[in-house]
């Protein structure tokens, strides 16, 4: 065990709990954000870092199979993310649900979705 | 002697890799709204995920290995502006409104979107 080989044992250390600190705060934004296109980035960054976990892992553990679990995770993920955004735009104004909703009764339920 | 180059390389990339990734969940906690935290996790959460798989090409000694996350990193780069930009138009079209604090807006008529 040579000390370049402890140094990169350490940094994987490292760079698993950093992740694992991020992951669990990105986790809170998906749970907690106020609207939709919150939680869309949010999980956005999940898929990032997803990303950096399995490279970190390839390196710990040198399986190279998982560079191709990386690249088509990426693409999962920006497929969701663009079918996420066609969603958030295709379900209508956000500014006249909340008009509806903040009024007490509403005069026109079917504006609401 | 090559070894030694490439371990220690790679433990600075990946941690560098890391904390990128770390101070973009950060930013999605605390910046005020939905457009500037886009602007935290779609630019610093990319470059972490493409600096650890660039760690990956650095330490792997098999050149399809590393063609194929050099690969990954461009895909990752050309896709993330692609589906951020996306998002916010999507998001502003349908009215979101941004932060009270904000000075400056672009796209002020906000109504006239074709697709409504």
């Amino acid at each position: 065990m040579s000390g370049s080989e402890t140094f990169l044992g350490g940094a994987v250390t490292v760079a698993l709990g950093l992740l694992c600190l991020s992951f669990l705060v990105t986790v809170y934004r998906v749970v907690r954000g106020p609207t939709l296109p919150d939680r869309i980035v949010a999980l956005d960054m999940l898929v990032a870092v997803a990303l950096g976990f399995i490279a970190v892992i390839g390196i710990r553990t040198g399986i190279t199979l998982y560079i191709d679990v990386a690249i088509a995770l990426g693409l999962v993920g920006f497929l969701a993310t663009v079918a996420f955004a066609r969603f958030v735009l295709s379900r209508g104004s956000y500014r006249e649900k909340n008009a509806a909703e903040g009024e007490t009764a509403p005069s026109n339920p079917e504006v609401k979705l | 002697m090559t070894h030694v180059i490439t371990n220690y390389l790679t433990g600075i990339l990946i941690v560098i890799g890391a904390a990128f990734a770390l101070v973009a969940s950060v930013g999605l906690l605390r910046l005020p709204e939905f457009y500037t935290r886009m602007h935290a996790a779609s630019k610093a959460g990319t470059l972490g995920a493409c600096v650890m798989l660039i760690a990956v090409a650095v330490y792997t000694d098999d050149t399809a290995v590393a063609s194929r996350a050099l690969a990954g990193v461009i895909f990752f780069l050309l896709t993330a502006p692609i589906s951020a930009h996306l998002l916010a138009k999507a998001a502003y079209a349908a009215g979101y409104p941004l932060w009270e604090g904000s000075v400056h807006d672009e796209m002020p008529p906000r109504a006239a979107h074709k697709d409504e």
